[in-house]
């Protein structure tokens, strides 16, 4: 089994003191696998990753990187040390092009030149807009923007939030598809989603996470089979999303 | 000693009256959560419309119309609602400091015309020779001013009641649902514009009927009476008596006119004659600091709102955001 | 008339300079900043501080340059208050604006810029005194354009307008050239997406400020060679730099610079039909007018 890339322990955190929405919740992220969270609306999986990727105070637990502590660090120190983040919505810049989104991320992490044309040519449809206005993309292109600003700074783990909302079914299994690829190519993902049966398709490990707390997790297709998944994920409410 | 009891009366009757403008602008920042940079125009518009309208004809300007008082104050009210109304209507869909911005514009542009009209305002000598109501049965002195006072208190009785009452009707707790979480209350199927606009207008009235009220005790008004000065003191007495909190508000009132009808008397006693000319720029500097230390260091006032509710226009996720900043 | 347009020109530079600085931060930091104006006094003053302290030091700094009332030590004082001022208001933004932030929404911060506003007016009048100052005792000479229809200009003023240029073009390719430019934007569009980027917003934050204050640091002093220093100029120039933003557009440079010149010409060209005591209050008409036609602007685009 592969070793730990990032690990969570008894992480709480929350958007206003006094209010945690997580509540000690703890995770490992293997090298070159993706890590899937599920978890019924408000189980506090966004703000899992918010939390990681520095944009929320952490008031209590730990986050380590390869071992070293990165519970806290302001977001755009995030970056340098190799996490990079897609958010759910407004991920790229509407009103820069395609072409000036991935200049400026690539200058402010000084990478060569060179790794634009890579960029291209893992995104072909970037590269025959990359003129274009951000805003002015359809969803799924948008998700691909997103994904390839992530891989800009040539990350060693990308935190995903749902990157199939909102797309057609087509775009989302693609957007996934793509997201399966990259784990790959050596690019370790946590990926939160809504979308479960898709995700847990794809995924090496899956945590359920229930009320800020963990509730199951297990390798992706030991999950599918366990019936607990169905009573906390569904509450009777969700049928037919697994 | 009458004269220690006739300066308190003259000194509450002023604080009330300016409690009563405080009272308007609570309803409007503590309240509803709009940024009101223009206080002294309402209050203006409210002296200079009652001073016009019931005052005698004169020469040399516009009004001496010789209105029934309770008329020509009521008068002076509704050009303070309408001034607010038209500035309202222009900005209150638009990003919140649209409103601070031309509601402060609304302020110069008053001073600015009441000082250079002189045809329709008096110009820069004001209005003078009104006749105060009642004055020829109470005449000129002590007498007048103390049942003046019992007026201005009945009037702030009034205000205050109609401000606790609507507060906690069911317009009260949409104002407030509408500062707390507008895309909430907008989702309820309320228009934040229209209900804000009226709470805005209803401010102004109050604050034009201070102003109706000052510019009668005084029987004169003058550009000199609606500098910028005067909006910057009745914020302070708002923040400094607690947002949303009526009762605050009203110690706020006396709390800040006191302490600065005190430090100008202090000033004036005791400063070198050399350093008499700063006395303003020293006040000016003291209320400004008020204004900045309270948000600094007690933005909920020194007697908060007994409420539970966040501060006006906060968006959670955001001020995380700039946390970091 | 020709000469009301010319002079609305030349109004016009150093509301551009003003209204730039004001709409970054309007724009970055999502509040009216109604002590902006005081930067200009701040810039003005330290301008006046210094360029004494160098006539009285260093004579040889004395001499004018050609027909301006410019001289050397003026010129140099004008860089390091440019660098004072843009300090000054990172400060003013550390122990004031920064704390408001994080305690309170936006409409906090527009209220203590309010305060603040009337802090500064006033502790430069304490220090400075409330007559006003001047750069240079001389009399300038305005040179003679055209006789019929008569056209006056003085030599400074034509520098102003010059100078205003070049610094306006050289923040344009800044603004449009480099990764410093395009993380302002990025900051202003989506902070949070832009500091998950890389994009270090305290940082930027400052540079904003800096920029903000060394560009009303230039507008001051032109504002004091056009007419004179006095405590109150923030107080007269606010709502024109205000008027200047809202007319381009909230958050949109060349709006500020096109409104700055926009208002300068307006507010000038209304002399014409209006006695001169009404000239305070054409930029709250041309506010209104703005939010009555085209609310975001010129250039603006809508946001909440």
């Amino acid at each position: 089994m592969p070793d730990a890339l990032l690990q969570i322990d008894t992480l709480t955190a929350g958007y206003v003191k006094d209010l945690p929405i997580l509540r000690g919740v703890s995770l490992t992220a293997r090298y070159g696998e993706l890590t899937v969270i599920i978890g019924p609306n408000g189980a506090g999986k966004s703000t899992l990753i918010k939390a990681v990727a520095g944009l929320l105070q952490v008031t209590e637990g730990k986050v380590t990187l390869d071992g070293g502590n990165i519970t806290g660090i302001s977001p755009d120190r995030m970056t340098r040390a190799g996490i990079a983040y897609v958010p759910q919505t407004d991920n790229v810049f509407r009103t820069l092009t395609i072409q000036q989104n991935l200049d400026l991320v690539l200058k402010l992490h000084s990478n060569p030149s060179g790794r634009l044309a890579a960029l291209f040519r893992q995104f072909p449809v970037l590269k025959e807009k990359r003129r274009s206005k951000a805003g002015s993309l359809s969803g799924g292109q948008r998700q691909f923007l997103a994904v390839a600003l992530a891989l800009a700074v040539e990350p060693r783990l990308i935190l995903m939030d749902e990157p199939s909302a909102g797309l057609s079914p087509k775009a989302a299994e693609e957007v996934l598809d793509h997201v399966k690829e990259l784990t790959r190519q050596g690019v370790s993902v946590l990926l939160v989603e809504q979308n479960v049966k898709q995700a847990l398709k794809r995924a090496d490990h899956c945590y359920v996470l229930a009320e800020g707390r963990n509730q199951i997790d297990g390798p992706a297709e030991e999950l599918l089979e366990n019936p607990a998944l169905g009573r906390i994920y569904l509450g009777g409410e969700r049928k037919g999303a697994a | 000693m009458i004269g220690v009891i006739s300066y308190l009366v003259f000194f509450t009757t002023v604080a009330s009256i300016l409690g009563i403008a405080v009272l308007g602008l609570n309803l409007q920042w503590g309240n509803t959560g709009l940024f009101n940079g223009g206080v002294v125009a309402s209050f203006g518009a409210g002296a200079y419309g009652t001073l016009m309208l019931g005052g005698p004809a004169q020469d040399g300007h516009l009004g001496g119309f010789g209105l029934f008082y309770p008329l020509a104050l009521l008068g002076g009210m509704v050009a303070a609602g309408v001034l607010a109304w038209i500035v309202g209507k222009l900005t209150l869909r638009l990003r919140h400091d649209y409103l601070a911005i031309a509601t402060f514009g609304v302020a110069v542009a008053f001073e600015n015309v009441m000082r250079n009209a002189t045809s329709i305002t008096g110009g820069a000598q004001g209005i003078r020779g009104f006749e105060r109501p009642l004055r020829d049965v109470l005449g000129d002195g002590f007498t007048y001013n103390a049942v003046f006072l019992a007026g201005v208190l009945v009037v702030l009785l009034l205000v205050y009641v109609f401000l606790e009452r609507l507060t906690v009707s069911p317009f009260g707790r949409l104002l407030r649902a509408i500062r707390e979480d507008e895309t909430a209350a907008r989702s309820l199927g309320k228009s934040p514009d229209r209900i804000r606009l009226i709470s805005f207008v209803t401010g102004s009235v109050i604050i034009g009927l201070a102003g109706g009220l000052y510019g009668t005790f005084y029987a004169f008004v003058s550009p000199q009476d609606v500098l910028p000065i005067l909006t910057f003191q009745i914020w302070a007495m708002l923040i400094v008596g607690g947002a949303g909190n009526t009762r605050g508000a009203l110690a706020g009132a006396f709390l800040i006119w006191g302490a600065w009808t005190f430090s100008g008397w202090a000033l004036s006693r005791f400063a070198p004659v050399e350093a008499q000319l700063y006395t303003g720029s020293i006040q000016f500097v003291l209320i400004g600091m008020v204004i900045v230390g309270m948000l600094l260091w007690r933005p909920q006032g020194l007697f908060p709102e007994r409420l539970i509710v966040s501060q006006p226009g906060r968006n959670r996720e955001k001020t995380q955001v700039e946390g970091f900043t | 008339m020709i000469q009301h347009l010319v002079d609305g020109i030349l109004v016009g530079s150093f509301l551009s300079l003003g209204a730039i600085g004001l709409t970054m931060v309007m724009h970055i930091l999502r509040f009216a900043n109604f002590s902006h104006a005081e930067l200009l006094s701040i810039g003005a003053y330290c301008a006046l501080v210094f360029d004494k302290l160098f006539e009285s030091v260093l004579p040889v700094l004395s001499a004018k340059f050609g027909p301006l009332s410019i001289t050397g030590a003026l010129a140099v004082s004008i860089l390091i208050s440019m660098a004072v001022t843009g300090f000054t208001a990172v400060l003013i933004d550390r122990l004031i604006f920064r704390r408001v932030r994080q305690k309170g929404g936006e409409l906090s911060m527009v209220f203590a810029s309010f305060g603040m506003a009337l802090v500064i007016r006033n502790i430069i009048g304490l220090v400075f005194g409330l007559s006003s100052e001047l750069y240079s005792r001389d009399i300038a000479f305005a040179m003679v354009l055209s006789r019929d229809p008569l056209l006056l200009v003085k030599p400074d003023q034509v520098f102003v307008l010059f100078a205003a240029l070049i610094i306006m073009f050289g923040l344009y390719l800044v603004l449009s050239r480099t990764t410093f430019g395009f993380s302002l934007r990025a900051i202003a569009e989506n902070p949070s997406l832009a500091q998950v980027h890389g994009v270090n917003l305290r940082r930027m934050v400052a540079a904003v400020w800096i920029i903000g204050g060394a560009l009303g640091a230039i507008a001051g002093v032109f504002y004091g060679l056009s007419y004179q220093i006095t405590p109150v100029m923030g107080r007269d120039l606010v709502l024109p730099i205000f008027a200047a933003t809202i007319v381009g557009g909230i958050g949109s440079v060349y709006g500020a610079v096109l409104g700055g010149f926009i208002v300068g010409v307006a507010s000038n060209l209304a002399l014409v039909v209006l006695p001169s005591g009404y000239s305070p209050s054409v930029p709250f008409l041309m506010i209104l007018a703005v939010l009555l036609v085209r609310p975001n602007g010129l250039f603006g685009e809508a946001r909440a």
